[in-house]
């Protein structure tokens, strides 16, 4: 069976919808996919990596929705240029997997490796390496989109197609299907980090670091923060900051197998969660015990999973918040606006609004594309378990961050307004314009797309 | 799509100038902005509530709909979800009729089963297709109390609610594995329009508290809700006394 019934949600397991998903060998063969697309009707089509995003970019009411995984091959790995060209369904981890032994390292990984390229395009997806790499975007070299029509378009960051290309990046999936893309991958001799880590007590010293310019020092640097300590412990943070281990720098035990893979799983979290479990309380006491075991201490080797993934100890952790899922805010605001983007880390605090995942980064330059997320400021992602009173809550934090100049990433929103959305994003127009000339009926379409009214 | 935290961008209201139903967009509109649609007759009352809505910051449609001519359900139906996508349907219109009247005279009685029953049947049924269609939305059906047991006082109106429940309940179990939520809500005395002039029943309730009860009821999926809540165990006791003695009650 190639097409079945399915009921879809994001990663945090809410707001989930009904659609026709396709699969297997009619998303593999190009041209029965393009016949696919054309014979949707009226709801759309909408494609779907690994479902990490956490609201409704991947998913399509009533609609067609093509399961991306299928085309899952790696064409070639070239050593010497770095470049890997590769199909949109395969993931981060595989191609680390089959990358690394070639001395090839995933130039942006977020937090986690289960999302397809063509999701990573599709999101814009940045990591702890922003300030020094960028996003996910300027790294792809070339990519191959299907589109409204059944043709297939090759577009470059600087070619005659460039405009699409940008579109396509950060376009939530909305200007064509990714199917193909090359990838320039960062050379690197071993699989380790070189970390510092350090505690800082509350929230000034938290962003001095980040803004006293030794931040620059290291390639890959974000902290883990305290959201819910208020007076003097409020914002205190774990930093973890370091760069891809030199070949000389890692112990000899380690230096036999340089480049192997190294990120273990502890567990599956089964599915058997109640609701409320994830509280004030165990929060406290989960978070107390994460900013205890974080030691001051320079010059560490550690692996992916220690330095970068520690969430992947645990596999499919979302479950521990409960049927009712939860609600990812994540937000960016210039770095000027200290002073309020301070008063929001506050309130968020103080508001009974409990977030145990809390990252915080200062990003680095952001790129052409018009809907991508980063830009140069503060970045701030926290989640909460779904109750009442969170929408009155977001949507206070949306005008803040609005007024900030700030803005929201798609692939973690879930419930802001077309206007708020439009707002933050002052380029949609541009990227409308761009989209709209390659599908002007809105073929492609998501349940995102219908609530921020994205396309026609 | 209603959102992560219970917000839906669409409401649409069949009786349009339902007082349980207006309330209930406007507890929705608190939350931010919602296009809602409002079926009903043409007329002053239906632009009086297009124009509250409105300046509650809603964006208002309304669409031409008439419970006693089932010919037209379908047609205002489509018409309703022509403007985009419909994320919850409250299902409110009703009459109470003259009780007396209604179980003596045909044309009475058959008026208060046409529109609260046949109606309601025929929009629950093109509900259930536009909602099938789209892949989501949330059915709100309000019936009553009186469903649940026949009363010497209100039975010909407590019967066509009756029908309209257990249609309802069963649109649940047909509708389950399809992504699409229902909720019969079964308020007691609501003071209302529809009301004035009547005695009040103990625990009775308004349009606001009932509009309370469908926004946490669809927000957390329930099935069947009483308004106020404490209902649902008088009924439950209410439906095991003994004939002999039921009828002595004073209800």
């Amino acid at each position: 069976m190639s097409r079945t019934q399915k009921t879809l949600a994001g990663w945090a397991r809410t707001a989930p919808s009904r659609a026709t998903v396709l699969s297997g060998d009619e998303v593999v063969a190009t041209d029965r996919l393009a016949e696919a697309i054309a014979g949707a009707g009226d709801r759309g089509v909408i494609a779907r990596g690994l479902g990490r995003s956490y609201g409704d970019t991947a998913q399509n009411a009533g609609g067609l929705v093509v399961d991306m995984t299928a085309r899952d091959r790696i064409h070639a790995v070239d050593a010497t240029t770095g470049l890997v060209d590769l199909d949109a369904g395969v993931s981060l981890d595989r191609l680390m997997r089959v990358a690394l032994p070639f001395g090839l390292w995933v130039p942006v990984l977020p937090g986690t490796r289960q999302v397809t390229i063509g999701g990573a395009i599709a999101n814009d997806i940045h990591g702890k390496n922003h300030h020094s790499a960028g996003s996910f975007g300027d790294h792809v070299v070339s990519m191959d989109l299907l589109l409204a029509s059944g043709e297939v378009r090759r577009l470059e960051p600087d070619g005659p197609e460039s405009e699409l290309f940008w579109a396509t990046v950060g376009g939530i999936g909305l200007t064509g299907v990714i199917l193909r893309a090359t990838v320039r991958m960062t050379p690197t001799e071993t699989a380790y980090f070189v970390a510092d880590t350090e505690r800082t007590a509350d929230l000034d010293e938290t962003i001095e670091r980040f803004s006293d310019g030794s931040d620059e020092a290291y390639d890959y640097s974000s902290a883990w923060f305290d959201s819910i300590s208020t007076g003097a412990k409020l914002g205190r943070a774990a930093l973890g900051r370091g760069s891809l281990a030199r070949l000389d720098e890692l112990p000899a035990k380690l230096r036999a197998d340089p480049l192997k893979f190294d990120a273990p799983t502890l567990l599956d979290l089964p599915d058997v969660f109640p609701n409320g479990l994830a509280n004030k309380l165990t929060f406290s006491a989960i978070g107390e015990l994460y900013y205890r075991k974080t030691k001051n201490k320079r010059g560490q080797i550690q692996n992916l999973t220690a330095f970068y993934h520690p969430l992947d100890l645990f596999g499919d952790w979302n479950r521990a918040y409960g049927s009712k899922g939860f609600l990812q805010y994540q937000f960016i605001v210039p770095l000027d606006a200290e002073a309020e983007f301070r008063a929001i880390v506050r309130d968020i605090a103080e508001s009974g609004h409990v977030s145990f995942l809390n990252v915080f980064k200062k990003f680095g330059e952001g790129n052409r594309a018009p809907l991508s997320f980063p830009m140069p400021g503060w970045n701030i992602c926290v989640d909460f378990p779904i109750v009442d009173g969170l929408g009155e809550f977001c949507r206070s934090l949306d005008e803040r961050v609005l007024a900030m100049g700030g803005r929201l990433y798609t692939a973690k929103d879930s419930r802001t307004d077309h206007d708020t959305f439009a707002a933050m994003y002052p380029r949609l127009d541009e990227w409308r314009k761009v989209r709209d000339a390659v599908d002007p009926d809105g073929v492609f379409a998501s349940d995102m797309s219908r609530r921020l009214r994205l396309t026609p | 799509m209603i959102d992560a935290v219970g917000h839906p961008s669409s409401l649409l209201l069949l009786g349009g100038t339902s007082e349980i139903g207006l309330a209930t967009a406007e507890r929705y509109l608190a939350g931010g902005p919602v296009r809602v649609v409002l079926a009903g007759r043409q007329s002053p009352r239906l632009a009086d509530a297009a124009a509250r809505l409105t300046r509650a910051g809603a964006t208002v449609e309304t669409v031409e709909f008439d419970a006693r001519d089932a010919a037209v359900h379908t047609e205002a139906v489509r018409k309703a979800f022509a403007g985009g996508d419909i994320d919850i349907a409250v299902v409110a219109f009703g009459v109470l009729g003259d009780q007396e009247k209604a179980w003596q005279d045909i044309d009475a009685a058959v008026e208060l089963a046409e529109v609260n029953y046949v109606a309601a049947v025929s929009v629950g049924v093109a509900l259930a297709a536009e909602f099938r269609r789209q892949g989501h939305g949330h059915l709100v059906a309000l019936s009553s109390v009186a469903a649940e047991r026949a009363r010497r006082s209100n039975f010909v109106y407590g019967s066509t609610k009756a029908g309209l429940d257990a249609f309802y309940t069963g649109l649940t179990e047909a509708l389950r594995g399809e992504g699409i939520g229902v909720t019969v809500v079964r308020p007691g005395f609501v003071h209302t329009k529809m009301t004035e002039g009547l005695d009040a029943a103990p625990l009775s309730t308004t349009p606001e508290a009932v509009a309370d009860v469908i926004v946490s009821s669809v927000s957390s999926g329930k099935e069947q809700a009483w308004a106020p809540a404490p209902l649902r165990f008088v009924m439950s006791a209410l439906r095991h006394v003994p004939r002999p003695i039921f009828r002595r009650l004073p209800l």
